[in-house]
């Protein structure tokens, strides 16, 4: 069925598909319409989950770890200073192997305070042990709702998941996207089968304290896994394309990147603008194109060292500042990394920082300092305001 | 009603001799029973009950963090109730996690009425850290960050009121106890977990390390803190306080002059100003519980 | 042996941790004092106290050596012997 949905709505849909037992999660812009939405449905009977309406990011995370244990499928979304306030759960869920799937609309941490858009929050989490995905539109965000219940899951894995899409630009943007029915969902997905769970008939204790002499090793396993899951996620989303028509099966996604001898890498909704403004340079003659990077944990290293043979210079949108390093950006790095063996150049773009807007003509002239090699700065800075 | 010769909690754990709120784990599943899931949070029960893979617990058993067991315990209890199963969701907590870092999750997990006990067991510090203060801490008691000296008494601030905290949120049953009287923490226990609702009940356990006394003391301990009208085993149904166990009273000074962490109002001379605060803190206890038996 | 995933484990395995090597006093029973009230059970903070043969007899494996059950028997049928190592 296609209809069209805003972002928050369709994540919305996705869940109400997904069918979790329990629900718990603590309203913040940009997340809002997305519990607003399930408790409406939850109200109405559409969705049959206990929906949990605590008092803080805090308890809801702990909630869906508690129900997780037990042996419920659970979800939950949050933002920003949300995000930042559960942390310590954070940590805490991937260390467990609690496989719970939470939506980040991705916006700016304060100070100052922002509602607005970039990628400061779930990046800064990146070394929690959570998957991260991001998406690019609404029909992606949903889709991989759906993907990242079956990774999490999946016994190989268990891990918990965020899927990120950025605040306000996908969560109140509305845009036509295709609902799938709920048998092929379920076939896509079956019933949650938990690996371990609290049961007074077959005791366990879960979340023991590791002494030195098993600490390292309960933190390499939760490595394993996620190493596992790079080629899980794209069996996922190859089933995902042969159920669903959508492919997934990649964790990056090259455009027009075949004969370019520059590259743009980014995360996100920004890559939409980045193809148009592609597209518009493409006209004008010059060899540029883009890799978009769908998931950031686990990091594809491999695929985008493939992906990027070839080209001379790499210029990285970065939605985040990781401030006192060198390059500026979290995901430079990372990139810089997968191609440490060839001579690319690399270079860090800070940009779209709390919702600054990203027009097709700041690309360009991102392409112009790649080219030049100018970079590892803020992109787009008011000068005179400084 | 639950079998009271069942040992849920194993021998092997790795609490100090003599230690109260090992005492304490015991009789808390010898009321709530073997159809239990307990939820910890981080503390001396959790450290000294389960270290990789040595647990001690034979029921079901989580721990998360240090301050969002009441949290937890709520997804438990809302996945049990999806899935139509039937376990008591159990949260045993120090007094650190319950008074302080955790009021948040359990204010939150009470107001929203989850069919949960949440335990307290209550040192009276946090112990696992090193026995600093916390909001349980008793008017004067030295502590490593409320240590007596020169121009300090210890601890000045008197004990925070939970019980009635978590009354005052419409709990259906809230209740005091002490180890001292095992079998009144089983009864209370168990009527906990029969109540719907969210109960909370509040263990008295003498911790010999932090507070500075002989372990075979532990008992003696938490009765003279009864006998003083320091501590008082109270019951609040539906917000009425009932039944108080009413005592003989002893000076405080009884209680006080046996453990380490008094030690200093007794030292070099007995400090009769400071005594005289806190028996006037068991006085007002007696007039407000009316725990004094007539003789 | 291998971790289980989320640092989690089955019960029984304290029993590995044989805590009756930290004690240095050691509980001795006198079974004609004894009347078998079970107070020493109730209390013992390690549960380590058995009864077998209608005896009460603490499993020595585990107990401590704290003195609560001596102290709070009310016989007086426990007494609390330095131990010969
Ligand atoms: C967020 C956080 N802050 C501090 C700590 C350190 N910490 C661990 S246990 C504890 C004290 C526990 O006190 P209490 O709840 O009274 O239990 P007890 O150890 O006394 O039994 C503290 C401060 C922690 N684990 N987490
Ligand atoms: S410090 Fe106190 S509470 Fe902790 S194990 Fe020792 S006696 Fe028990
Ligand atoms: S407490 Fe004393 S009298 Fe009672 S059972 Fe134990 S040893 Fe016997
Ligand atoms: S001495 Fe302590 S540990 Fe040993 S049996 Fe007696 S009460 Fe138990
Ligand atoms: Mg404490």
């Amino acid at each position: 069925m296609k209809a069209i949905l805003e972002g928050s709505h369709a994540v919305a849909e996705a869940v109400r598909l997904v069918k979790p037992e329990v629900i718990s999660a603590y309203p913040i812009t940009p997340q809002t319409h997305i519990v607003e939405r399930l408790a409406e449905m939850v109200a109405d009977g559409v969705l049959e989950s206990e929906y949990i309406c605590v008092d803080s990011e805090f308890s809801a995370l702990s909630a869906c770890l508690g129900a997780s244990a037990a042996g419920s499928r659970v979800y939950s979304a949050t933002s920003s200073q949300g995000l930042l306030f559960m942390a310590e759960v954070v940590f805490n869920v991937a260390g467990m192997r609690q496989p719970i799937v939470m939506s980040i609309a991705n916006r700016a941490v304060s100070a100052p305070l922002s509602i607005w858009n970039d990628q400061q929050d779930s990046l800064c989490l990146r070394d929690s042990g959570w998957i991260q995905l991001y998406a690019e539109d609404v029909q992606e965000t949903f889709d991989l709702h759906l993907l990242a219940y079956k990774v999490a899951e999946d016994h190989r894995i268990l891990l918990p998941v965020f899927v990120c899409f950025d605040g306000f630009i996908i969560s109140h943007t509305y845009e036509p996207v295709d609902i799938p029915e709920e048998k092929d969902v379920l076939a896509y997905l079956p019933p949650y089968v938990p690996f371990n769970k609290l049961d007074a008939d077959d005791p366990l204790s879960m979340g023991m304290y590791a002494t030195p002499e098993y600490y390292m090793e309960f933190r390499y396993e939760i490595d394993q896994a996620m190493g596992r899951a790079l080629n899980v996620i794209k069996q996922a989303g190859k089933e995902f394309k042969e159920k669903f028509g959508r492919d997934y099966s990649e964790l990056v996604e090259a455009y027009r990147l075949d004969d370019a001898e520059v590259a743009i890498v980014a995360m996100g909704s920004v890559c939409g603008t980045i193809k148009d403004a592609i597209d518009a340079m493409r006209a004008e003659g010059r060899k540029v194109g883009l890799l978009k990077i769908r998931a950031f944990r686990p990091f594809p290293a491999e695929d985008i060292k493939k992906a990027l043979a070839g080209i001379r210079k790499v210029g990285v949108f970065e939605k985040n500042v990781s401030i006192g390093s060198r390059m500026k950006g979290a995901v430079g790095y990372e990139i810089k990394d997968a191609l440490s063996d060839s001579s690319v150049q690399v270079i860090s773009y800070v940009a779209g920082l709390g919702g600054r807007d990203i027009r097709i003509e700041d690309i360009k002239k991102m392409t112009d300092a790649i080219e030049a090699g100018n970079g590892d700065c803020f992109f787009g800075l008011r000068e005179e305001l400084i | 009603m639950a079998d009271r010769t069942l040992e849920l909690v194993d021998s092997g754990h790795r609490a100090c001799g003599g230690c109260g709120p090992a005492f304490a784990a015991r009789l808390i599943l010898k009321g709530a029973g073997e159809r239990s899931i307990v939820c910890a949070s981080t503390g001396c029960m959790e450290v000294f009950s389960t270290p990789y893979p040595q647990t001690a617990w034979k029921v079901p058993w989580i721990h998360s963090l240090f301050q969002n067991t009441a949290a937890v315990a709520s997804g438990v209890e809302a996945a049990l109730k999806r899935q139509g199963r039937d376990e008591h969701v159990l949260c045993i907590c120090g007094d650190g996690a319950t008074f302080d870092i955790g009021i948040l999750c359990i204010s939150g997990a009470f107001e929203r009425g989850h069919n949960i006990t949440y335990i307290c067991y209550d040192n009276e510090a946090y112990m696992n850290t090193g026995i600093q203060r916390s909001g349980a801490t008793p008017f004067d008691a030295s502590t490593t960050t409320s240590p007596a000296g020169k121009k300090s008494f210890g601890n000045s601030r008197p004990k925070k009121d939970m019980p009635q905290i978590l009354a005052a949120h419409g709990a259906p049953y809230v209740a005091t106890c002490s180890i001292a009287y095992p079998n009144d923490v089983i009864k209370k226990v168990e009527r906990a977990v029969n109540t719907d609702g969210p109960c909370y009940i509040q263990i008295h356990t003498p911790c010999c390390t932090g507070w500075g006394f002989d372990g075979s003391k532990t008992i003696d301990l938490g009765k003279l803190a009864i006998e003083t009208g320091l501590w008082v085993n109270y019951e609040i149904v539906n917000g009425k306080i009932e039944k108080a166990k009413k005592v003989k009273r002893k000076p405080v000074e009884e209680y006080l002059r046996v453990q380490k962490r008094f030690a200093h109002l007794f030292k070099p001379s007995v400090n009769t100003e400071e005594i005289a605060k806190i028996q006037a803190i068991a006085d007002a206890n007696a007039e407000k519980f009316g725990i004094d038996l007539k003789i | 042996m291998a971790l289980r995933i989320g640092c989690a484990a089955a019960p029984g395995q304290a029993r590995e941790n044989k805590t009756g090597s930290w004690r240095v006093f050691r509980p001795v029973f006198d079974h004609d004092k004894c009347t078998s009230c079970g107070m020493c059970q109730l209390v013992c903070p390690e549960g380590c106290i058995l009864t077998g043969d209608k005896q009460f007899n603490p499993d020595y494996d585990f107990c401590k050596g704290c003195g609560l059950c001596a102290q709070e028997c009310p016989a007086k049928a426990i007494t609390m012997e330095t131990e010969e190592k």
